[in-house]
């Protein structure tokens, strides 16, 4: 009951937000302010986190492939790693940890001290003016997000293989042969769903809050929780849909 | 200037009756005061005319309209003909006292920016709060802050003033002061008034009526020389206290 409750919420503001996109009904200029807070101040943690995952899966990949003389398939491993699955995954993550709890915690205080009710009483319906340019944002900065998380940890895991015996060269002719452009979309693809469901989720968390700072927290808390078991579990399904959707264009 | 009639309203959260069959009526112009202990249901009665909540049953006319049955979007149009002052005045704390009080009328395109701004200049020198535009809600005080939010809500033009506790965490001058700005409100603008408090001597030095809710119900209307008189014990104790 309290999942169907949840899912018929969340839709209904998911479908509101985009109704008030398409007509218009939404303030550019906070839309952008959030692009820049949700999206654009999130890429340094993202690059690092990237980096320093892409350095491990190298240190891993390349010992093994090294010693079996699969050089030449450590830079190829790690760039479909990051294009098809970490690049769009780990962004989602840090996303909803950085900005998604941010969200949540900013519309949760708003309710408790009533400026949510001062909105409506001012006749401006808090989806127009913070749900919609929250989702617009986040949706929009996601792959841009998804594509540096891909680059540092492609680069953080040629560092590594470097220092495993695999030439600079030997890594990016690995990378050109084994990836192709419809990996890397495949991966941003999923980052738009990513950006969708954390900013909804994040919102209506906000919007529900109850009983004070102590709400506020828990707000905080169960968005970012939904926000990274959503991103894994649609992960699973994106994954599946997308293969299947590229092997038929095949 | 606006009229306001409440009938039978009721609300419910769960099985608690929180508003038991109110019936009000506030004249054009008038003060209206509706005193209560804390937990008699004044805030909940307030929000269910500024139509944040809706009651189970009951009518709530506005200038003759029915608020209850309406939609949210139904809700915006008649919500711009009235303010809401709220007890903690409620101001956006990322935005200025300039951006707080031009904000109804920027955010429905009313009026040019300029007119805005020149709109809040005089909206905050009415108020006593000149010079103040750049300021955030976090560097004023208590009063300052009430005083914002009187602006803000001021801002729409409404006819219909609604105050929920305006002067409670408040020392008695500044309160005095508040009290002063609710009726010098009402004389410039002419804006019907409905003030929830449980402070008797603001009630009773600006009121033109009083009403008394226990529990949930009013139990007794009248002038505030008449609620003085009452022979119920439940509001000589109160008036008395």
């Amino acid at each position: 009951m309290v999942a169907a409750t949840f899912v018929g919420e969340t839709s209904i503001l998911a479908g509101q937000a985009a109704w008030l996109a398409v007509r218009g009904k939404f303030s550019l200029r906070e839309t952008i302010r959030q692009m820049a807070a949700m999206g654009v101040d999130s890429i340094p943690i993202i690059m690092l986190t990237c980096a320093a995952t892409g350095s491990v899966l190298a240190f891993y990949v390349a010992d093994v492939l090294v010693r079996f003389g699969g050089s030449g398939f450590v830079g190829g491993m790690i760039a479909l790693s990051f294009l098809l699955e970490l690049g769009p995954v780990l962004a989602g993550v840090m996303v909803a940890a950085r900005s998604g709890a941010a969200v949540a915690a900013e519309i949760g205080s708003m309710v408790v001290t009533e400026q949510i009710d001062a909105l409506r009483m001012m006749s401006v319906p808090p989806v127009r003016y913070l749900v919609t340019p929250r989702v617009l944002a986040c949706i929009l900065m996601m792959p841009i997000c998804g594509l540096f998380a891909d680059m540092a940890g492609i680069f953080g895991g040629l560092v590594m293989a470097s220092t495993h015996g695999v030439t600079q060269s030997a890594f990016m002719e690995s990378i050109r042969t084994m990836a192709t452009h419809a990996d890397l979309m495949k991966g941003l693809a999923k980052t738009l769903w990513f950006g969708l469901t954390i900013a909804v989720v994040a919102c209506h968390q906000g919007l529900n809050t109850q009983r004070g700072a102590t709400g506020v927290g828990a707000a905080t808390t169960r968005s970012v929780v939904l926000c990274v078991v959503f991103i894994f579990v649609s992960d699973f399904f994106l994954a599946q849909a997308l293969s299947g959707a590229s092997a038929s264009m095949r | 200037m606006s009229e306001l009639h409440v009938t039978g309203v009721s609300y419910a959260v769960s099985d608690r009756l929180i508003l038991k069959g109110v019936d009000l009526e506030v004249r054009q112009g008038e003060i209206l005061a509706v005193m209560g202990m804390s937990g008699s249901g004044k805030t909940t009665l307030l929000k269910c005319i500024a139509g944040l909540i809706k009651p189970s049953r009951g009518s709530i006319t506005v200038d003759g309209e029915d608020i209850v049955p309406m939609s949210e979007a139904q809700l915006d149009r008649v919500r711009l003909r009235i303010g809401l002052v709220f007890q903690y005045a409620a101001l956006f704390d990322s935005l200025t006292v300039q951006e707080n009080v031009g904000f109804g009328p920027l955010q429905h395109r009313t009026k040019t920016p300029e007119a805005v701004a020149e709109l809040v200049g005089s909206l905050l020198a009415d108020v006593g709060m000149p010079g103040t535009e750049r300021m955030l809600p976090a560097e004023l005080s208590g009063g300052m802050r009430k005083r914002v939010g009187l602006a803000r809500a001021l801002a729409n033009e409404p006819g219909l003033l609604l105050y929920d506790e305006p002067t409670s965490g408040l020392d008695p001058v500044i309160a005095r002061t508040i009290d002063d700005l609710i009726v010098e409100t009402r004389d410039r603008r002419g804006v019907t008034s409905v003030v929830v408090s449980h402070d008797i001597p603001s009630i009773f030095r600006i009121a033109d009526r009083v009403a008394m809710i226990d529990n949930g119900a009013i139990i007794e209307t009248g002038t505030p020389a008449e609620l003085r008189r009452s022979s119920d014990s439940r509001v000589r104790a109160f008036v008395d206290a």
